[in-house]
């Protein structure tokens, strides 16, 4: 038997020691809880939630032809993006898949930063260098970064306590680097995994133990917990936000999984006549939402029926939504089941369970 | 953690309580712990008869999915309603209004084969 060490974060020791509950994700030892999944989610929906995500991958994308790399490699239009912007994009693979799906960070106009999956940093590191023909020096800084996300309602004035930067003037999807909890040169990027509202904040692992205790402690009043990737889930899944493995992969189009919104026809990209193509004539099947009418939590790779029992689909993620306070979930249907409101089944433990069509997000903005 | 020494205990961390012949099933409070919030207990064999480790059920919690194991053979001849709407009373009384199904035993020799508290214990290194 073999057994391949997990890597650990700057702050693993840390979880450990306020009773993290570990797991092994993405290669790395990871807290998926810390003492209550469903009072993180809240915490995050209602106040104020703090993430250990250092295994995020970090690249760097430098030089005068940086742009025509990604432009080539990512399907979003990255030539829109302005100093301090950052794009949601995918690396579509020359099989009509997803390599992985990222944020592009533009600093400069010949600097860019890629903020990639944890499961895909060498598939990914090794795809970008393989169309690395412009000659981009190009920088795998994801084991010396750290990133926590402070996410929810509240994050503003907690992580406010700790910088000058004016936290509120910022737009999403925009970044800064700035001195924040003493700490110099923090990326400070308004994005975020919840739809909860709230900053990414991307530093050296020196400086990663010192960045949580600050925002432990301007947390404080508003109830500020620390979330595991548990949470993390039951957040994004209420946003319908896609998770690599599960909602999309190396063989899903951006167009089957509503991402045609990231996929742009204005540049040429790897296989981007294919995609092209299927936007033109219509995909064969569509990553949808559904809630559950009948009792039953749908999990991923449960069979999606029709009312006959014939299949035609697949769940690619399920939870019980701590919000809504309901059973939902994500799976690719065949287009004509696509519709909002189309009655499906979920197979779950070789019985028929009654489900719906809805509209993405699952959780509507109040 | 509570385990109480008037149960008897399996591997899979379920608990039973025997009174004449029949058997009152649940899940332990390790257990509980750490499948974490419980969202769903699935139970479906009520009237069925079913063989020692077999399925009775399922319970979900919001990552997890765990069947639930037969600790004796017997006929399931209640479930726990209160659980459709308040699967939580696992977590928060998993030997009291957690409980899951009432089994009448076909076979009293089985329970022999259980732990007690104190080997249960050790099981799960408590």
């Amino acid at each position: 038997m073999t057994t391949v060490a997990l890597k650990t974060t700057s702050l693993t020791e840390l979880h450990k020691s306020i009773g993290a509950k570990m797991v092994p994700f993405a290669g790395y030892n990871m807290p998926v809880l810390y003492s209550n999944l469903i009072q993180e989610h809240h915490a995050v929906r209602n106040s104020v939630g703090v993430f250990d995500v250092s295994h995020m991958g970090e690249f760097m994308l430098k030089g005068p032809k940086a742009l025509d790399l990604i432009q080539d490699v990512t399907s979003n239009d990255a030539s829109k993006l302005t100093d301090g912007k950052v794009q949601y994009s995918c690396l579509p693979n020359d099989k009509g898949g997803i390599v992985d799906d990222l944020l592009v960070y533009r600093w400069k106009e010949d600097e860019y930063y890629l903020v990639v999956n944890a499961s895909n940093i060498e598939k990914d590191w090794e795809w970008i260098s393989n169309h690395n023909t412009y000659g981009v020096e190009m920088v795998n800084m994801s084991d010396d970064m750290s990133l926590l996300a402070v996410q929810g309602p509240n994050a503003v004035k907690t992580l406010q306590k700790l910088t000058s930067v004016d936290l509120g003037s910022m737009e999403y999807y925009t970044f800064t680097a700035g001195t924040l909890a003493g700490i110099e040169g923090v990326i400070i990027s308004n994005t975020g995994y919840t739809g909860a509202g709230g900053f990414e904040l991307y530093v050296m692992n020196n400086d990663a133990h010192k960045l949580w205790d600050a925002v432990m402690e301007a947390g404080a009043e508003f109830g500020i917990k620390p979330c595991g990737l548990g949470a993390r889930d039951t957040l994004r899944l209420e946003m319908g936000f896609c998770l690599y493995g599960h909602d999309i992969n190396d063989e899903t189009s951006p167009m089957e999984a509503g991402l045609g919104w990231i996929t742009k026809f204005t540049k040429n990209f790897t296989m981007s006549d294919y995609h092209k193509k299927l936007k033109e004539e219509g995909v064969k099947k569509k990553l949808v939402g559904f809630e559950m009418i009948e009792r039953g939590i749908p999990r991923q790779h449960y069979e999606i029926v029709d009312g006959q029992g014939n299949i035609i689909g697949e769940v690619t993620s399920g939870t019980q939504s701590p919000s809504l306070s309901k059973a939902i979930g994500m799976g690719y249907v065949k287009t004509e089941y696509s519709k909002l409101n189309t009655e499906i089944f979920i197979n779950i433990r070789e019985t028929r369970i009654k489900a719906r069509v809805t509209k993405l997000p699952f959780l509507q903005k109040q | 953690m509570n385990f109480p020494d008037t149960f008897k205990y399996t591997k899979d961390h379920e608990w039973v309580s025997v009174q004449g012949n029949i058997a009152t099933i649940g899940i332990t409070d390790f257990a509980q712990s750490e499948l974490g919030d419980i969202v769903f207990v699935d139970i479906n064999s009520v009237g069925t008869t079913i063989a020692q480790h077999g399925v009775f059920g399922t319970v979900e919690a919001v990552k997890t999915v765990s069947d639930l194991f037969m600790p004796v053979s017997g006929k399931v001849v209640e479930k726990n309603g209160n659980l459709d709407s308040n699967p939580e009373s696992v977590n928060q009384d998993a030997y009291g209004t957690g409980w899951m199904v009432k089994v009448e035993m076909t076979n009293i020799a089985e329970l022999a084969d259980l732990m007690d508290a104190a080997s249960y214990r050790v099981l799960i290194g408590q």
